[in-house]
């Protein structure tokens, strides 16, 4: 059901936790659907320096999850919100179909917390959906 | 599947998902082969090829009957398993009897081969009425008398729960139900083999019974119908089983399903006593060392094998595949493991919310399931559970390492 790559971000997920002083936070989805995931970011010179996530869900929630925070790192903040769900699951080697919409929600968490540091510099306006 | 290639590296196996599928028990494979080898006649035809497997096909039929304590022999039917057993139940109950009129009860945590024929029902003139249940998934026996009426033609409900092992008083519901001359169908899947099911003196007039639930082949069943009940056949053909069901026998399946029911028969006491030893044993394995922990269920009212629990915070599937790399084989009542993105309605009946129904174990023990099985499988949780509560935003903070 799962791949390889999958199971070894389920097994070891990367940059698990919170930030207490994160320039930007971003959360989605919803307990009641099983997939609740939040973003934690720090930004300097315009740089996703840091990213961590915390998740409840399933296998594929947790690894879109650890990949999209290894996907994210480094990158500029424009480089960050052009990542989408369909690069997390690429990376991943693929998910299963019924996962692809419930479950891969790592994308947008990464962008809603680039939305809220933006927000937060009152820049609101640079986000383009 | 990736799961399984994960597991080879595993140090043990412990299988615990056998309401899932299981083994089929060695004596009946025995009693089957000959009837995939030579003794491969028709039960239909006159020749001795043919009398042969007829006297076959019976003799099961009289086990089966004897397991249930059904009246005699031929009021058990033969099928291709559970789902067809109820789907002939309800629909054939349904379709028969319609002059009775278009009320139809079943509860709100039936297996899906009883939630979908009622439903389906609702399309041509009849109307389901799904009952509630208490926590424990116990039929609410008030809105059943209320509901019940003299246009109710059928009450559908389950002997056993498959999911979280709660039985139901059967003998109660009949006799609410035969107050007002509906007939009663009971879904005993889960239940037939590994508790005492006695069709007289618990009053019921249909029972479905599967094969593969009681250690014999997947692909056959049984439905008990009490003599003078009418029904309308699924399938029509060359009139096999008495009209109700045609198509060849799969005789090779009858026999060795009807072997596995001997054997559940001879061995149902020590296995109930043991089991539910060993269940109340690994219950307590799972619960005691973690806080937020649950047993969904009935705690003693329920089948000897099933153990259903819940771990707040954290969901199902990732348990579920920690478990699976660890050796350790189980089910969850989580959608994310299933074919709907819902959770376990079954779950939700018992009136649990979304997040608790999407943290649930299931496991169900064996013939073969040890003490070691299950200490091993309790005592892989509080790591399990800690790391997925470690990751997890729902965790408060007293909770967090």
């Amino acid at each position: 059901m799962y791949t390889e790559k999958v199971m070894e971000h389920f097994k070891n997920p990367r940059n698990v936790g919170e930030i207490p002083d994160a320039d930007g936070v971003g959360t989605v989805g919803n307990p009641v659907c099983g997939d609740l995931m939040t973003i934690y970011i720090k930004v300097k010179d315009n740089r996703l320096v840091d990213i961590k996530f915390k998740t409840f869900g399933c296998g594929s929630a947790i690894a879109t999850s650890s990949m999209i925070t290894e996907l994210a790192k480094g990158k500029t903040l424009e480089e960050g919100l052009k990542i989408t769900r369909a690069n997390v699951a690429d990376e991943l080697g693929g998910l299963p179909a019924i996962k692809m919409h419930c479950s891969n929600l790592a994308a947008d968490a990464l962008h809603a917390a680039i939305e809220d540091y933006y927000k937060k510099q009152g820049k609101g306006g640079e986000v383009k959906k | 599947m990736l799961l399984s290639e994960n597991t080879l590296s595993a140090a043990r196996r412990v299988y615990l998902d056998l309401a899932a599928g299981r083994p089929v028990e060695p004596l009946a494979i025995e009693a089957m082969l000959p009837y995939l080898k030579s003794s491969c006649g028709n039960p239909s035809s006159l020749h001795d090829f043919g009398q042969q497997a007829k006297r076959a096909v019976e003799e099961a039929r009289s086990k089966i009957a004897a397991l249930i304590n059904a009246e005699k022999k031929e009021s058990i039917l033969f099928t291709s398993g559970a789902t067809e057993s109820n789907n002939l139940a309800i629909k054939g109950v349904a379709n028969r009897n319609k002059d009775r009129g278009p009320r139809i009860l079943t509860s709100s945590v039936e297996h899906m081969s009883v939630v979908n024929p009622c439903k389906f029902l609702t399309t041509k003139g009849f109307e389901t009425i799904f009952l509630p249940v208490d926590k424990y998934g116990f039929l609410n026996l008030d809105s059943l008398q209320k509901e019940l009426t003299e246009k109710t033609v059928l009450v559908s409900v389950v002997y056993a729960n498959s999911e979280i092992g709660t039985i139901e008083p059967i003998k109660e519901i009949s006799k609410i139900v035969h107050s007002k001359n509906a007939y009663l169908h009971v879904d005993a899947t889960a239940a037939c083999g590994h508790v005492p099911i006695d069709v007289k003196t618990e009053g019921i007039d249909l029972l479905t019974i599967s094969s593969n639930d009681l250690y014999g082949p997947k692909g056959v069943g049984a439905l008990y119908v009490k003599e003078g009940v009418r029904l309308e056949p699924l399938f029509h053909g060359g009139g096999q089983e008495k009209g109700l069901r045609s198509g060849t026998e799969n005789v090779a399946g009858i026999v060795g399903f009807g072997k596995a029911a001997e054997i559940a028969k001879a061995e149902m006491q020590t296995e109930i006593v043991r089991l539910t030893k060993l269940r109340d044993r690994f219950i307590d394995g799972l619960l005691k060392p973690i806080p937020y922990s649950f047993l969904n269920g009935h705690p003693t009212t329920r089948l000897p094998d099933n153990v259903s629990v819940r771990y707040s915070f954290i969901e199902g599937e990732s348990m579920l595949l920690s478990l699976d790399l660890k050796g350790v084989y189980a089910s969850s009542g989580s959608a994310c493991a299933a074919k709907t993105l819902e959770p376990s309605h079954v779950l939700l009946a018992i009136g649990l919310k979304h997040e608790e129904a999407h943290g649930s174990l299931m496991f169900t023990l064996g013939r073969h399931s040890t003490e070691e099985d299950v200490d091993y499988a309790a005592s892989l949780m509080p790591d399990i559970v800690k790391r997925l509560r470690d990751m997890s935003p729902l965790t408060p903070k007293e909770l967090k390492t």
